[in-house]
């Protein structure tokens, strides 16, 4: 379980997130949605402890992550845009994260596997193109059995197979009772994903609850129309 | 402390793999080798890595360092989201630039000083000297050039800001102060230029090698109360002490805004 308190976080004069406050259920697919700009990565980077808040706290396993590293041992992480060393073989990337990394659940090559990527772990990172780089960030979040996904735009850049694929391992490991939280502009992807929902716009948070539970509240066929009735009900 | 090695360990992979940091060692290595075999001795080729020293070593650490700094920001990045200590990762980062390039030197100048030796027992303590100092002034320009890469997220400002310390240490400073000890040259300089010297890390390499190859004399009454100062254990002690200053106080900073840093 993760919560977060009272947090906020300014750069310069824009004030990105303003007084958040939430709880993310263990054992379920929680979705964040808005529009770019709103805060979503942000708030997964500050999780991550890539970004320090300005003020709150948040607690992950209720461990307080200002004082601790070792709760990232249980977190895997897909960014947005997939950035690595690139001198380095893809090979040794995963050695090099391994090493670092306490784990203790062995390695989980299913993703690798069925992305055909063994054919790739002798090549530079930077000789890559964009679509296998991509693939690599997804399967490197599940390689170490973490009990906390945090994906961001995961389904961005990925082929519709390699996109299904994804799809089905994220709730195969949601069946394994790991929490994952995703970030997506993608509402079809959401609504087969996620069961809770928190909407975020402008650093606030519009909307925390079930998919189903906001869909039926507004009254609309699915979430896509209702996420763009809210918007326009929030002066968007 | 495992963490670090194994941080020092892929780093010094990528640090190799880009090759800069071999071309730095062939360049040293040819130009000490290439002094033995025109000069032929080795006090001539002692004189001369003075100023390749004192000049080469700061451009080329703090250039490199800069440039490496910012390319290896995803490297960073990735190892961010490992559950790693932000001051463990620094220290990593810091040590993984720091000791490739202080070898690359070492390496450099003193294996053509192994292969033909010296003239004079007496040079030993120079050759061991140049050999520190160039050393030291890597880790100043590398704790210079880490904390200037992690002030501005910009890379053209920062190898811009880069450069013109560098031109300011090496070149301006002397500069003014020689046109402030000639416009003031009716007073007695000799103890504020002491202290003057003692702020900037190049002087302070300078003076130090200066010294030992008893050149002094050709600066005059300056050089006395110079050698004076600098030759006596005090002196030694306290410059050596402040280049460790320069090497510390930078590297400190940069932690300080490292750990704090959003990526």
């Amino acid at each position: 379980m993760i919560r977060i308190e009272g947090l906020n976080k300014s750069f310069g004069k824009l004030h990105v997130l303003k007084n958040i406050n939430l709880e993310i259920e263990k054992g379920k697919i929680t979705a964040i949605i808005g529009p770019n700009g709103s805060g979503k990565t942000t708030l997964i980077k500050i999780i991550l402890g890539l970004m320090k808040p300005d003020s709150g706290k948040i607690f992950v396993d209720n461990k307080d992550i200002s004082k601790e590293v070792e709760y990232k041992n249980h977190i895997g992480s897909m960014p947005q845009i997939a950035r690595f060393p690139e001198n380095l073989r893809v090979v040794e990337l995963i050695n090099m994260l391994n090493d670092l990394r306490a784990g203790k659940n062995g390695v989980d090559k299913e993703l690798f596997d069925s992305y055909n990527l063994n054919n790739e772990l002798n090549k530079m990172m930077r000789t890559l193109s964009g679509g296998t780089r991509q693939r690599v960030n997804a399967a490197l979040a599940f390689m170490f059995q973490p009990d906390i996904l945090i994906l961001d735009e995961p389904t961005a850049g990925l082929d519709p197979i390699s996109s299904s694929k994804l799809k089905d391992k994220i709730l195969k490991e949601q069946k394994k009772e790991k929490t994952v939280i995703i970030t997506s502009h993608i509402m079809s992807d959401i609504e087969e994903l996620a069961e809770n929902l928190i909407f975020i716009l402008e650093g606030k948070i519009i909307y925390n609850g079930t998919v189903k539970g906001l869909i039926e509240d507004k009254g609309k066929i699915n979430l896509e129309r209702t996420i763009a009735s809210l918007m326009e009900s929030n002066g968007k | 402390m495992n963490t670090i090695l194994k941080i020092i360990k892929y780093e010094l992979r990528d640090v190799i793999r880009s090759k800069w940091i071999l071309i730095y060692f062939a360049f040293l290595f040819l130009i000490t080798e290439g002094m033995f075999q025109f000069s032929g001795s080795s006090s001539k080729v002692l004189l001369s890595m003075i100023n390749i020293v004192l000049i080469l070593i700061p451009i080329i650490t703090i250039s490199y360092g800069i440039i490496y700094m910012y390319s290896s920001r995803e490297f960073t990045e990735m190892l961010l989201a490992q559950p790693i200590k932000r001051k463990t990762l620094y220290t990593g980062l810091y040590s993984g630039l720091a000791l490739p390039l202080s070898l690359a030197y070492l390496g450099g100048v003193g294996i053509p000083f192994i292969i033909h030796g010296v003239d004079e027992s007496g040079q030993f303590t120079v050759l061991l000297i140049l050999l520190m100092s160039g050393v030291a002034l890597s880790f100043v320009f590398t704790s210079l050039a880490v904390l200037i890469s992690l002030s501005s997220d910009d890379k053209v400002k920062g190898l811009g800001i880069g450069i013109f310390v560098w031109l300011f240490m090496a070149v301006v400073y002397d500069g003014a102060l020689l046109f402030g000890s000639y416009l003031l040259s009716e007073y007695p300089l000799e103890k504020p230029m002491l202290g003057m010297t003692m702020l900037n890390p190049i002087d302070l390499a300078r003076v130090l090698l200066m010294l030992k190859f008893d050149m002094s004399a050709l600066m005059g009454y300056t050089g006395a109360v110079f050698k004076k100062f600098f030759g006596s254990p005090y002196g030694m002690l306290l410059s050596s002490g402040m280049l460790m200053l320069w090497i510390i106080v930078p590297y400190l900073i940069g932690k300080r805004i490292f750990v704090r840093k959003d990526f």
